[in-house]
């Protein structure tokens, strides 16, 4: 049963998070760039409340809105934000574009294939609580999990040992 | 009456509006005497007399600067980005404020047939919401430096932005350990993990002397900080080092940096930053009591029994805050390498070995045996690990450095 406030909200957080990501892209100024970016990634993290995901919600706002632009920003600041205006622009606004298409379609695919037209309906009182997606994690997809955690590790040293200067 | 309720949608939602509003305006106001008896008690710790003129003991000096600040000419420097300037201040000031939600400042009133609990919302990941409130704290300093248009605010964000993303690592993990004890990630379960006393933990059943020795301690309170105090001191001195305040306070240090990334703010912008900080203040106390001191636990007697809970929660979160202006008025200024060292090298790696000693002890199952085997292991680790210093305050300078920079 979809609530008619829910819809409203909805359409409300798809006009916006359509709005900063077209601004994401269009914008000159890299760092307002990755502002907007913060607006759809915070919209999102909106999408997962109203889906009553309040786990995966505020993870995604502590990952990616509090962790990931924020070393983005810094990183800007510390190699090609300048101070006060500046215009940033490359031509592979095509090669981008078609990556862009591509991912997105595929992904679209992927979830579509996945759930069948399968229904999922929402119940109130039960929410999706935490203790239940770390069963989930921890029995049916320990194996794509322990996969990320190997990469995430690879990563880190590989960044460890890049930085090094001995 | 009941039309606007009905409106609004019934009972729940009319609850929550009335819940944020006095939650919004009890926080402000704690804001307000915090700002003015941090004045006083740093000004009696340095022997002068501090704020005296307006209304007993000054304690309208703060609404006063307030008005002040509030009709000053809101200007901004032409290099400055306009939008972003006056975005970053609110941004100091709103993930803090929205963090107190998660803080349940005592048990529940009944209001008629009722049942209102003293939290804003309980939910059921409290804790990461906490988390992620912190973390969008760090836009407004970092924003704030970037958008100023001039090089020192630049200068004092991105030294925020590096303090706050590393203590940010040790905050979280300093906090999974209590998730750990607790078994739950909402802040009602972890207070209510602390009810009780120190003498039913069950590691000392069968042990005959000890078992008469934990009986004795029957009166102290099973709170956080007896079995988790490595986590306590971690996250706070995480939580000082988030909110940017001595001796942390180096995104701002004046005698480096003029005022860092506020340097270009006045007025009311200015006094967003400066309320956003004690708000950040009043929630890291509120937490650690929250967390580790029992939150509103305390002796319930029959007079007027909801408002004790209330009475303990503010008592013990003044205490934090006392010790905040304490450490601010007695601590020098961490040096930069020196800040990054104590975040990485040890907080860091600390939290790390304690979640591991917490996961292995909560686990059911586990011998005694096999906890003091692994108690013993983790106490030769410190040692071996507490040896070792910084080798810039032990080594002095090495031979290499000495040719390098030294007089020649």
């Amino acid at each position: 049963m979809v609530d008619t406030w829910q819809l409203v909200v909805f359409w409300a957080l798809f006009a916006m998070m359509g709005v900063s990501a077209l601004r994401v892209v269009t914008s000159s100024n890299v760092v307002h760039a990755a502002l907007y970016l913060v607006v759809t990634l915070m919209g999102a993290a909106a999408l997962y409340v109203l889906l009553l995901a309040e786990f995966v919600a505020w993870v995604q706002v502590l990952v990616y809105v509090g962790a990931i632009i924020v070393l983005m920003l810094f990183g800007l600041m510390l190699t090609r934000a300048p101070i006060g205006k500046g215009m940033f622009d490359n031509d592979q606004r095509l090669v981008a574009a078609v990556t862009a298409g591509a991912l997105f379609g595929v992904t679209t695919w992927i979830i579509v294939d996945a759930f069948e037209g399968q229904k999922i309906t929402l119940s109130k009182a039960t929410g999706i609580r935490a203790e239940s997606i770390g069963d989930v994690i921890f029995s049916s997809f320990v194996l794509p999990f322990e996969v990320i955690s190997m990469l995430l590790l690879a990563a880190l040293i590989g960044a460890v040992v890049i930085a090094r200067r001995d | 009456m009941n039309a606007i309720v009905d409106f609004l949608g019934g009972d729940i939602v009319v609850t929550a509006i009335v819940k944020t509003v006095v939650a919004f305006a009890a926080l402000l106001l704690t804001t307000l005497i915090v700002v003015w008896a941090e004045r006083k008690v740093i000004a009696d710790m340095q022997a002068r007399i501090g704020p005296n003129r307006w209304g007993p003991y000054g304690i309208l000096q703060t609404l006063a600067d307030g008005i002040k600040l509030f009709f000053k000419e809101d200007f901004r420097p032409r290099t400055a980005d306009k939008w972003t300037f006056a975005l970053a201040p609110v941004l100091a000031m709103v993930p803090s404020l929205l963090a107190f939600a998660i803080v349940p400042i005592g048990d529940h009133i009944t209001i008629g047939d009722r049942r209102i609990d003293l939290i804003v919302a309980d939910l059921n990941i409290g804790i990461l919401y906490f988390l992620a409130m912190g973390s969008i704290g760090v836009y407004g300093v970092v924003l704030a430096g970037w958008a100023s248009g001039s090089k020192y605010p630049l200068l004092g964000g991105i030294r925020a932005s590096a303090q706050m993303i590393s203590y940010e690592i040790a905050l979280g993990l300093s906090l999974v350990p209590v998730v750990l004890a607790a078994g739950s990630l909402s802040t009602v379960d972890i207070v209510a993990a602390q009810a009780g006393s120190v003498s039913n933990v069950s590691f000392f059943n069968g042990v005959p002397v000890l078992e008469q020795i934990a009986e004795l301690f029957s009166f102290v309170p099973n709170w956080y900080i007896w079995s988790q105090w490595p986590a306590f001191f971690i996250f706070l001195i995480a939580g000082i080092a988030e909110t940017n305040r001595a001796p942390f306070d180096l995104p701002e240090a004046e005698t480096e940096l003029i005022a860092g990334f506020h340097t270009e703010y006045s007025g009311i912008r200015f006094a967003l930053f400066f309320l956003g900080e004690y708000v950040h203040v009043v929630i890291i106390s509120a937490m650690a009591v929250t967390l580790f001191f029992g939150g509103w636990g305390g002796p319930k007697p029959d007079f007027l029994p909801w408002i004790w809970p209330i009475g303990w929660f503010v008592f013990k979160t003044g205490l934090f805050v006392y010790l905040f202006v304490w450490l601010r008025a007695t601590m020098p200024r961490l040096r930069y390498d020196r800040l990054m060292w104590l975040g990485w090298k040890r907080l860091i790696p600390a939290s790390l070995v304690w979640i591991m000693v917490t996961a292995v002890v909560n686990t059911e199952g586990v011998s005694r045996n096999a906890r003091l085997v692994v108690f013993g292991i983790l106490f030769v680790i410190v040692l071996f690990w507490l040896g070792k210093g910084d080798p810039r305050l032990t080594g002095a300078v090495t031979p290499q450095r000495r040719r390098v920079h030294g007089p020649s």
